[in-house]
Formats: structure tokens, sequence, C-alpha cells
């Protein structure tokens, strides 16, 4: 297959080339120079070189370094992240909406291109999960569910790449990384029942044909109402699976469905009543294995919850040195220090089980055991943290003058959703 | 980004397993009921373990996790040396017996802070020598800067008046590193560390503590009046810098902090996997599939135990990472002694719980796990010294500023 990498790579570099954001953020240099460190592996593609980057056998050291291409990206969305995404949260909460210009700026970023396969121009390599993370945490660290909304592409491009057949793969993918963009994706893993099990999924797939028909109901899909495309989990009579539903099918009935937080992520409760699916659509990769797909999907909201954590440490660190009591700044007491270093301690935890599970991810290793200590931990640190953070801002907290009350609706997330976004 | 343990540390982990397993198991119980009791069946190990050492770069024990061990390397780019093996022998050592562990001849404190201050002449004097540490006082524990023993110069000569408590090895060892004060009045700057042989006039054990866990090792009072000590006992430099003040005595807290994290970690790991063992004999399943709502509430509990330890044991090697790496370490040696000290205990006593009567008896060694446990989240720096130090790193504040 000759794919146009030099020219995908360009075309990224063009589009940023013409924004005027990197500017006024002053990352363009650090923009350039990952976009640049991608495109090497796109030009070394184009000129026939291996698709293999074999790992040093050396590399097997305890490393909890980041590559120099990770911290240029961490840097990057780090920058966007404060600056654009952190003032435009609030409103985005309360007008339940994420703003065009937004979704325009973070397509700009070409972040789906870290989900698309390098066969298909994209640049998602070998190790690519921990990048992902990375993504996902650096853009909560502005907000939560701003994150969660930009990252629906991403993910979606991901589940098609991971779990994908060769041909879906080259059918689906590269127009994630096209001028015009890719179809909007959402992905319909949560179900609405009570003690329900994600890897058992409730709705049905039966086979007719050359075609299945699905039945079941999904909630709080991420940009749902949005999608023209849904990537639907359902029980066939041979192991859980994951179809590609058009939206606009019959059978599909969709409405909004907004919870507690994730404001600005279109929630949406989805019924599907013998909704018509053609074999083809039904992700055949090699390998499939759903319980993994959960585990990558389970990772995602960690690492979103890592990065909002971090965001949440870092506002209260600020506050509690500003704000004054009894004649001093409160974090002069221990009673409040001490909920600030056990938030530091708690969200280095998560941190440090995330990385490992991506990491063991990306050489290969088992990882079921490691991302399900990940999100046990993350869901119960998460939200205490989340907790704590209001707490210690008082009745302030509790206000939207701050964002800890949004980021306290978000993180309890974490816990409910078994899928939406995916490394 | 790998964080597995490396390959090159495979060979240590499943000697430290072996004595573990086929030798601190054994005995374990046997030093728990007779406390002050001296394990002699250490006296060959600790020979042991001194030949590995000479033979491999690789060393374990309390002189290898130093600064001085990371220096060795010379190789550029990451590395994992002396900190990380010191921390890795004592995990595996620890899912043996804690206290058997601190018993060990030649691998007290003392020989830290030896290993990580003293000087080459020093060095050569005290190898070899089993160092024990005494920086706590009748009047002072967590605030090490209140030390009252004094430390007079008098020709060649300190004299050392004071009284120091919870000495570990205080008796058995050959030496003990003595903290004591050149001048009062100057503070923290005026702490000095002292190497006080055994058999010098004017230092007396004058008692031993009987405690809740960790009984094989034994926790001294020492009294000293008028103890004449040689100037070159002195460790670090004898000037008084009020600039660097306290720092210096307290960098060996970088290196030893991940190690008691470790200790812990050790422990915890060994009352989860018999807990394990025991729950699935009753019929619990642990596959790490299903979702925790819809697992038995036991095994709910133990996922959970799980999930903190490996949080604890994965902060630990950050801690001792950053050492080999010579990337200042403070707040994440405390926040791996923070969040190691007290998963130990919770883990610990909740297997105990989970496992009921059983777990609560002597037949099992849970409960006495639950009970070593205990000072790993007291010793070398209390659970809240800890969270103080973080704290103040983390709101950049002074220790007047927040107390």
């Amino acid at each position: 297959m000759i794919v146009d990498t030099q020219g995908q790579a360009l075309s990224v570099l063009s589009k940023l080339a013409q924004a005027d954001w990197p500017d006024r953020l002053k990352v363009r240099k650090s923009f350039e120079k990952l976009v640049y460190s991608g495109s090497r592996v796109s030009f070394r593609l184009a000129a026939g070189g291996s698709r293999n980057t074999p790992r040093a056998a050396t590399d097997d050291l305890f490393d909890l370094s980041l590559t120099e291409e990770q911290q240029m990206l961490v840097d990057m969305l780090q920058g966007f992240a404060l600056e654009v995404l952190r003032p435009a949260a609030h409103e985005a909460d309360a007008r339940a909406h994420v703003p065009a210009a937004l979704l325009n700026q973070a397509h700009q970023l070409g972040l789906a291109h870290y989900g698309v396969a390098e066969a298909q121009g994209g640049l998602a390599g070998e190790r690519t999960v921990l990048s992902n993370a990375l993504i996902a945490e650096s853009l909560a660290q502005g907000d939560f569910s701003l994150a969660a909304a930009l990252l629906v592409p991403l993910s979606a491009a991901n589940c098609i790449r991971r779990w994908g057949s060769s041909a879906q793969q080259a059918a689906w993918l590269p127009a994630f990384i096209s001028e015009q963009g890719a179809p909007a994706f959402a992905l319909a893993v949560t179900e609405p029942g009570v003690l329900t099990d994600a890897g058992q999924p409730a709705t049905r797939a039966r086979k007719r044909g050359k075609h299945y028909l699905l039945d079941g109901e999904k909630a709080l899909v991420i940009a749902g109402l949005a999608a023209s495309r849904l990537i639907v989990s359902a029980q066939a009579t041979d192991g859980p699976a994951l179809f590609i539903v058009d939206a606009a099918s019959k059978g599909v009935s969709r409405r909004t469905e907004p919870g507690m937080g994730l404001k600005a992520c279109g929630l949406t409760r989805i019924q599907l009543k013998g909704v018509k699916v053609s074999s083809e659509c039904r992700l055949a990769g090699d390998g499939f294995d759903f319980l993994a797909f959960l585990d990558y999907s389970a990772l995602a909201f960690c690492a979103l919850a890592v990065g909002t954590a971090q965001a949440a440490l870092d506002y209260v660190t600020r506050y509690c040195n500003e704000r004054q009591a009894f004649g001093e700044p409160i974090s002069h007491r221990q009673g409040v220090a001490f909920m600030v270093a056990d938030v530091a301690i708690e969200l280095d935890a998560m941190r440090l089980l995330l990385w490992r599970a991506c990491a063991r991810a990306e050489v290969g290793l088992p990882l079921r055991r490691e991302a399900y200590l990940a999100r046990l931990l993350c869901v119960d640190k998460a939200m205490r943290i989340g907790s704590d953070a209001v707490q210690l801002l008082g009745g302030h907290g509790f206000t939207q003058e701050h964002p800890v009350e949004r980021w306290y609706r978000d993180l309890r997330s974490l816990a409910v959703l078994a899928g939406g976004l995916h490394l | 980004m790998n964080l597995e343990t490396p390959r090159k540390f495979h060979g240590l982990q499943q000697q430290a397993q072996q004595v573990a397993k086929h030798y601190f198991r054994p005995i374990s119980r046997k030093y728990d009921k007779v406390e002050h009791a001296y394990p002699k069946e250490l006296d060959l190990l600790a020979a042991l373990l001194d030949g590995m050492n000479e033979g491999s770069p690789d060393a374990v024990g309390a002189g290898s996790a130093s600064k001085r061990g990371a220096a060795c390397e010379q190789r550029a780019g990451n590395k994992n040396a002396g900190n990380m093996a010191a921390l890795l022998g004592v995990m595996e050592l620890c899912w043996g017996d804690v206290g058997l562990l601190l018993a060990m001849p030649r691998q007290g404190l003392g020989n830290a802070a030896i290993a990580a201050v003293a000087n080459d002449e020093q060095l050569a004097r005290f190898a070899g020598a089993w160092a024990a540490m005494a920086i706590t006082e009748p009047g002072c524990g967590s605030d090490s800067a209140a030390i009252r023993t004094t430390a007079v110069r008098d020709g060649d000569h300190y004299i050392l008046n004071g009284e120091k408590i919870f000495v570990t090895s205080g008796e058995r060892a050959d030496a003990v590193v003595i903290w004591a004060t050149l001048d009062k009045s100057l503070g923290r700057a005026a702490i000095k560390s002292f190497v006080v042989e055994k058999g010098t006039a004017g230092m007396t054990v004058t008692r031993l503590e009987k405690k809740l866990g960790i009984k094989a090792s034994d926790t001294a009072s020492i009294s000293l009046s008028d103890c004449r000590v040689p100037a070159a006992n002195l460790l670090g430099n004898a000037e008084i810098d009020v600039q660097k003040g306290f720092a210096g005595v307290m960098e060996t807290f970088d290196n030893t902090r991940p190690l008691v994290a470790g200790m812990a970690v050790g422990v915890a790991r060994a009352a989860l996997e018999r807990t394990r063992e025991l729950l699935i004999c009753a019929g619990c399943r642990f596959d790490y599939a299903k979702p925790l709502l819809t697992v038995t509430h036991a095994e709910a509990t133990l996922y959970r135990l799980e999930a903190e330890w490996e949080a604890a044991r994965l902060l630990t090697l950050k801690a001792a990472w950053m050492a080999d790496n010579k990337l200042p370490n403070s707040k994440e040696a405390s926040i791996a002694k923070a969040k190691a000290g007290r998963v130990a205990s919770e883990v610990t006593l909740k297997c105990v719980e989970l496992v009921g009567a059983l777990g609560y008896g002597e037949d099992e060694l849970l409960e006495k796990w639950a009970r070593d446990s205990k000072i790993l989240d007291i010793f070398e720096g209390t659970q809240q010294i800890q969270l103080l130090i973080i704290a103040r790193r983390l709101l950049g504040k002074s220790s007047s500023e927040l107390k």
C-alpha cells in the first residue's frame, strides 16, 4: 500500500502554520519540533524504511522518564489545556456544549494522528499507549469534561486501529486525519442497569444472514447525539463484540441524558431496537479481546482523572497559600496542609499505576491486573481528591466561582463509565 | 518508560526471597516469642551477605543505599543502582520477617549513615563494624533538632553526655552512631553524629524495651556519661555550617526512608499473599475481571488492599530510582514512606480481619505481621512528620511557618 505519508505530515504542519493560537500560547516551537519528530517517522516510512522499530535489548531498566517527544507533547498540550480549555470550561459546563471553535482548534492539534497507524498516514507506532495517556492527562489539566469531549475522535481511531481488521482499518482510519475530518464517532458501551458488568453486555447482537440485529440500551454516551457513527458493544452468540453502527439507522433512538457532571460531553441515552448492522461492521481484528477493550477504556478515564487531580492539586496549593484566616495563610495549619499533602501522595499513586499499565501494554505484557487495580485506585482516590479540593476552599469551593465543584461532579463519573473513550 | 523490575536484579531478588522463605520464616515465630534473645542464626547469614556484597556490584544492604553507591556508576543516562538494589533486597527480606532484617548484623541504620557521610579514613576504619543509630531521646522524638545530648571538644576527643532511647540493636552492635549537639544555641546546624564503639567508657545500655512487634530486633536505651570519643569519629564536617544547617544530617533520610518504605511493602505483601491463599480456600476468586460491585465483599476488600499496596510499591521504587539518578528526592522519599507506612498497617490489620479467628491466632503469622508493621509508620519519621515534609515542599513553607 502506498500512502502519501509525507503529504499527511506536511498537511498537519501547514494547518498549524496558518493557525494563530500556537503563537499566542508560545508553543509554536515545541509544536513544530513535535510535528517534525512525528513526520520523521513518516518520512522514514515513505523512504521504505522498516515499520518495526525494534525495542533495544538494554531497554529493560526501571525508568520513569518520558521520551523527548512525549515531553514535548505534554508541554504543548498542557499549554493548550491551561490557556484555552480552562477559560472555556465554565461556560461549556453551563451551556452543556463545546464551542465549535474549540473543536476546530482541537482538530488542528492533530491528536487523531496518534490514533491512526503509520500505514494509514498517522503517527501511532508500536508504543503509543503511554503517549495517548499523556495526551488525556495533559488535556484534563484544563478541564475533565472538555478533555473527554475532545478525545472522542482519537478514542474512536484507537478503537478501530486496535480492534479492527486491516481491511476495516484501511476503510475507516484515513478519514480521521483527512482534510475534511472523519465522521463524528461515539463509543456506546456503558449500560443503564444497576449492578451491570460491562464485560457481559445486556445489549444483544443476533446474527441474521449477513447482518446482525442489535437490541439494547446504552447510557451516558459521550458526544452521542452529535455522532453519525456509533461503536456499540453487544453480546453476540460467540461472545461480546463491537459494531460500527450508522447512527441514522432505523431502530436507533437518542435523547440527551444530562448527568451530575460531564456537561460539556453531550451525554446521550441511546436505544437500539432491531438495528440492522452489516457483518462487515463487526470489528474483527486478529486477537480481538473484549476485556482488553474495556481495560484500555478504563485507562483513558484514569488518565483524565490524573490530569484533573493534578489541576486540583495545583489549584488548592495556590488557594491555600493565598487565603488568609486568623491572620495567616490557611496553609500554615496542619489540618489544611496535611490534606494537600495527601492529595499529592494519592495523585502520584494514581499516576504510577496508570503509567505502569500503559508501559506494560506498549511492550505486550498482560495488563489485565494492572488496569483493574489502576481503575480501582483512580476511582477511589480521584473522588477523594475532588471532594477534598472543594473542602479546602470551604464555602467558596461549593460555588461556581471556582472550578473545583465542577471537577467534583466530573470525577464521580469515573466510577460509572465503562467506556466512551479509548487509549 | 518501564516500571517493571529490571532483569539484572532478578537474581538478587530470588536470593533474597530464598533467604526470607527458608531462613527467616522458619524462625519467625520463635524470636517473636523470646524477645531479647539474639537470633544467632543471623551471624551465618550476615557473613554470607557480606560475601555476596563483596563479589557483586549490585550490593544489597544498608551500606549500598547511598549517594556514594550511585556515584560509582559512571555510565550516562538512566541508572538502576545501589538504592534500587538495596530496596529490592529489603522488600524480599521483609516478606520474610521485618524484625529479623532489623536485627541483621552490619545492616543497621548506623551503617547506612557511615556509608553515606563518612570520609575515606573512617570508611576503612569502620569497615566490617556493625553500627546502630541513636537519634531519639526521652524528650525528643520526631523533633530531632531538639537533641539535648551534648558533645564538647576536649583536645583530640569529644565528651558526650545524654540519654538515648529506641536504639535498634543498641546492645548487639559493635558501635553506635550518636547524634549530639556541639552548641545548643546554634540549633540544628550544630548537630553532629559520632561513632561510639562498644565498650567505650561512659556508654552503657540501661534497658531493653518490650514492644508490640519486631521483637527479634532489640531496642535499647543508652546512657552517655562523660563518654570520651576520639575526634576522628565525628562523621562528616566538624564545622558548624549555619547556612547548610541540618541538611547534612538529614540527607541520610532521603536514602533510608525508601528502605523503610520497602520494609512496609515487603511485610504487606506477605500478608496479602497469605490472605489470598486462605480466601481462595474459602471459595474466593481473583480474576481481575468482574466489576468491584459484583464480587464478594471479601474479594473487593482484597482488591482494594492490593491496589493500595501496588501504589506504595511503585512510589517506593520511584523514590529509590530518583536517588540512583541523583535527582533531589526528599519529597518523594517522604511520599513513599508516608504511603507505604500507612498502607502496611492497613493491609496487615485488614488481612487479620479478612481471615477471622485464623488471622488473629498464633498458628498463622498474620497477627504478627499486623504487629510488626506498625513501627514502619513510626520510625525514620512518623506518618505525620512525612506529611509535614511533603506539605512544606508543596506549599513552599518553612518549618517556622508550617509547624
